[in-house]
C-alpha cells in the first residue's frame, strides 16, 4: 500500500511518461478507475465536476419539493415523492463517485454551504404553479437527460458507471412531467394558461442548462481531450431543442422565441440568442431562490448534525460493548 | 459547520435474483451494519433490484495495486492451454 | 338493499376512512422532511415510508368510494372533505419538529401499527385482508426503522437523549387512541372486519418498553391524554393548516383533472 498512500513516490520517476501513458489509456477508451495514475489536473477536474453535479441534485430536491405537499392528486404525490426520493438518491450516488477521488462527503458538502462550489442556475428559479412541476420534468429533467447519456461514456469509470444508472432512474421522471403537461394543455382553459406560463419561464432557463457556448467555455478542451465530455455544449443543447420543439406542437404550446423557425437546410431548428447576461446575473446570486436554496441545504445540514453525531455515538458504544464481552 | 466525525462508507452488494452472485452496486454511509443494510435496501433496491445485500465497511476492502497489474494478471494471457480452443480434435469426433 | 347491510357499509365507509385518513396524513408530514432530512440516506429511507403510506391510503379511499356507492373518488375523498369529517389519529398530525419528534412519533405508531395490520390481515373482508397482507411487510420495515433510531438517540449523545425524552413527553399522551374503541370499531371488530383495539394495547406496550429499554429510556412521565380525532373529527390546531395547504389545488380549481 506504500506506494499507493504516497502518490510521489509513483509520481516522481516521470511524470511525462506517466501522463502519456494515461492519456493513451483514455484514448484508448479504457475507463480510469480510482487507483489508477491519473495527472492531479484530472483528478481536481473531476472532483469538481462530478461534486457539482451532486449538488445539483441534491439543490434540485427543493423547488420540487416546495410541491409535495400541495400536490393536486394522491397519484401525483405520489409520483413526485418517488422523483424527488431519486434525486436524493442520485446525490448519493454522484458523492460516492466523487469520494474516490479522494475528497470526502462533508469537504463536498462544506464547499457548496460555503458558496465555494457551484449546482446548476436553473434551481435557482421559483416554482410558482403546478404547471412548473410538469415542465421541470418536462424540460429540466429532459436537458440533464441530454446532458447525461452524453456522459454515460465519460472516462472516469465510477462516474460513468452512476450515469448509467441515473440515466436509467430518470427516464420516469421526464415521462410524469409530460403526462402532466399534456393533462393541462388538454385541460381547462385555465390549466393551458398555467402550462403556456410556466413554459414560457423555464425555456430559456432550460436551454442555459448545457452552459455557455463552445467558445466561451473555458474547460472544454481538456475536457474533451481527457474524454470526460464527447460533445459540446452546442451540440448538445441543440439536440434538445430539435427533440423538444415536436413536443410542444403536440401540447400546442408554443416556446417564446420569435426568431425560432425550422431550417430545411441544416435539419435542424435554429433559434435565437440566449441572454448570457441573464444566465451570469442569476449564477452569481441575482436569482428569486439563491439564498433560499442554499439556505436550505445548511439548515439541514446543520440541525441534522446531532442525529448524525448521535448514531456515530451509539455505534462506538455497542463496539465497545463487543468488545468488553469478547 | 460540523466537526463531528463523519459517517463511515459502506459497499452494497446485491443479488438481483436467487441463483446468481452478489453484484458490487455502490456505496453509502451509515453508522453502524444495521442502518447500512436498511440505506443499502432504500438507496439500491428502490426498483425491485435485489432479493439479498451485503454491505462492506469500505475500510475493510482490500485492493490489488494498480501497479501490480501487469505482474497479477498478465501472466495468465500467454497460458492458452487452458482453454478449450487450444487442443485439436478431429470433426468426426462428437460430444467432448 | 336492507337496512343492516346499509348500515354495516355506513360502519365500513368510516372506517375506511379512519385507515386512509391516517395514512395519508402521517404521509404529509413524511413529505415535509423530503428535501429536509439530516443526512440524504436518511432522507431517502422516510420519503420510503411516506410512500408506502400513500400508497396504503389510496387503498383505503378507493375501497371507501366503492363501499359508499356515491362514484365519490380516491382524490374527493383526500382533498374535498373539511377537517371535522377528517378521522385521522391525533398523533400522526402533529408536527414533524426535531428529528427525535418525528422518530417518536413515527415508532409510537408504526408498533402500533404493525399489530393493527397484523389484525387486518385476519379480516373476514377479503379486500381489507389483501391489503394488510402488502401493508404488513412495508410497516414491519417502518418499525424496525424508527425503533432503530429511537434506541440510537436514547443511546446516543446527552442531546439527542435530552431531545428524545421531550418527544416522548410531548406525544404519549395522544397514544390513547389507539385502544379507544367506539360503535363502529366494535361493530367492525364483531363482524371480524377489523381487530379488537383495545387488545392492542398490552403487546403495543410490551413493544414500547423494550425498545425505550434498549435505548436507556424510561416511560414518559406525561400522564395526560387526548381524544377525539379517530372518532369524532375534533382535532388539534394543526390539522387544519395542513388540510388548507393538501387541499388547495383542488379547492382553488373546482373539478379540474390533474
Amino acid at each position: 500500500m506504500a506506494g499507493q498512500d504516497r502518490p510521489e513516490l509513483v509520481a516522481a520517476p516521470d511524470e511525462t511518461a506517466l501522463e502519456a501513458a494515461f492519456q493513451a489509456r483514455v484514448d484508448a477508451e479504457t475507463r480510469i478507475e480510482p487507483r489508477d495514475w491519473m495527472p492531479e489536473k484530472y483528478r481536481r477536474f473531476m472532483i469538481r465536476q462530478i461534486s457539482q453535479h451532486a449538488h445539483s441534485e441534491y439543490v434540485g430536491m427543493l423547488p420540487e419539493g416546495n410541491w409535495i405537499t400541495r400536490a393536486p392528486t394522491l397519484r401525483r404525490k405520489a409520483a413526485l415523492l418517488a422523483k424527488i426520493q431519486d434525486e436524493a438518491g442520485h446525490a448519493a450516488y454522484l458523492y460516492s463517485a466523487a469520494e474516490t477521488l479522494g475528497t470526502t462527503r462533508d469537504q463536498t458538502l462544506e464547499d457548496l454551504h460555503s458558496g465555494k462550489a457551484k449546482y446548476s442556475s436553473i434551481f435557482n428559479y421559483p416554482v410558482l404553479t403546478w404547471a412548473d412541476i410538469g415542465t421541470i420534468g418536462w424540460l429540466v429533467d429532459g436537458a440533464a437527460i441530454v446532458n447525461q447519456v452524453a456522459l454515460c461514456r465519460t472516462s472516469y469509470g465510477p462516474y460513468a458507471r452512476a450515469m448509467v444508472r441515473i440515466c436509467k432512474e430518470e427516464s420516469f421522471h421526464q415521462r410524469q412531467g409530460f403526462e402532466i403537461m399534456t393533462t393541462l394543455a388538454h385541460g381547462a382553459p385555465e390549466q393551458k394558461e398555467m402550462a403556456q406560463d410556466a413554459l414560457n419561464r423555464w425555456w430559456w432557463p432550460a436551454l442555459m442548462m448545457f452552459g455557455p457556448h463552445d467558445a466561451d467555455s473555458p474547460n472544454s478542451e481538456i475536457a474533451f481531450k481527457w474524454k470526460v465530455k464527447r460533445q459540446s455544449n452546442d451540440e448538445l443543447r441543440q439536440r434538445f431543442v430539435d427533440m423538444t420543439i415536436p413536443q410542444a406542437d403536440f401540447l400546442g404550446l408554443s416556446v417564446p422565441d420569435p426568431d425560432l423557425t425550422w431550417n430545411e437546410t441544416t435539419g435542424h431548428y435554429d433559434f435565437g440568442p440566449i441572454d448570457w447576461d441573464e444566465f451570469w446575473r442569476v449564477v452569481k446570486g441575482d436569482g428569486l431562490c439563491n439564498r433560499d436554496r442554499l439556505d436550505a441545504r445548511r439548515s439541514a445540514h446543520e440541525d441534522g448534525a446531532w442525529v448524525r453525531e448521535a448514531a456515530m455515538a451509539h455505534a462506538e458504544k455497542k463496539r465497545a460493548a463487543k468488545q468488553n464481552v469478547a | 459547520m460540523t466537526t463531528a466525525k463523519e459517517w463511515p462508507l459502506w459497499e452494497v452488494f446485491i443479488r438481483s435474483r436467487d441463483g446468481l452472485h452478489h453484484k458490487h452496486a455502490g456505496s453509502l454511509h451509515a453508522p453502524d451494519a444495521e442502518l447500512a443494510i436498511q440505506n443499502a435496501r432504500d438507496l439500491y433496491t428502490r426498483r425491485s433490484e435485489g432479493v439479498s445485500s451485503w454491505v462492506i465497511p469500505s475500510a475493510d476492502i482490500v485492493a490489488s495495486e494498480p501497479a501490480d497489474k501487469e505482474s497479477l494478471f498478465d501472466p495468465a494471457a500467454s497460458k492458452v492451454y487452458r482453454h478449450p480452443t487450444f487442443y485439436t480434435i478431429p470433426d468426426e469426433v462428437t460430444n467432448i | 338493499m336492507n337496512a343492516p347491510a346499509a348500515d354495516r357499509d355506513a360502519a365500513l365507509f368510516r372506517y375506511l376512512l379512519r385507515l386512509g385518513d391516517t395514512s395519508h396524513v402521517l404521509c404529509h408530514r413524511l413529505g415535509e422532511w423530503c428535501g429536509h432530512g439530516p443526512i440524504m440516506e436518511e432522507d431517502i429511507a422516510l420519503t420510503n415510508v411516506a410512500l408506502d403510506l400513500i400508497g396504503q391510503a389510496r387503498l383505503f379511499y378507493q375501497y371507501a368510494g366503492e363501499v359508499e356507492g356515491k362514484g365519490r373518488s380516491e382524490d374527493e375523498l383526500a382533498f374535498l372533505r373539511p377537517e371535522r369529517d377528517f378521522n385521522n389519529l391525533l398523533l400522526v398530525e402533529q408536527p414533524n419538529g426535531d428529528y427525535a419528534r418525528t422518530m417518536a412519533r413515527q415508532f409510537l405508531f408504526d408498533a402500533w401499527n404493525l399489530l393493527l395490520f397484523r389484525g387486518l390481515e385476519q379480516s373476514t373482508d377479503p379486500r381489507i385482508a389483501e391489503i394488510a397482507a402488502k401493508a404488513v411487510k412495508e410497516i414491519t420495515y417502518h418499525r424496525r426503522h424508527s425503533a432503530g433510531w429511537v434506541i440510537r438517540m436514547g443511546d446516543g449523545t446527552e442531546e439527542s437523549r435530552r431531545r428524545i425524552v421531550a418527544a416522548f413527553e410531548q406525544l404519549m399522551g395522544f397514544t390513547a387512541e389507539f385502544f379507544h374503541m367506539d360503535d363502529i370499531d366494535r361493530q367492525m371488530a364483531d363482524a371480524g372486519i377489523g381487530p379488537d383495539l383495545s387488545a392492542l394495547r398490552d403487546p403495543w406496550m410490551a413493544d414500547v418498553e423494550a425498545v425505550l429499554a434498549e435505548a436507556t429510556l424510561g416511560w414518559p412521565t406525561a400522564t395526560w391524554s387526548v381524544l377525539g380525532g379517530r372518532h369524532e373529527g375534533r382535532h388539534t390546531e394543526h390539522l387544519g393548516y395542513m388540510l388548507a395547504e393538501m387541499q388547495s389545488m383542488q379547492r382553488q380549481y373546482p373539478g379540474l383533472n390533474w
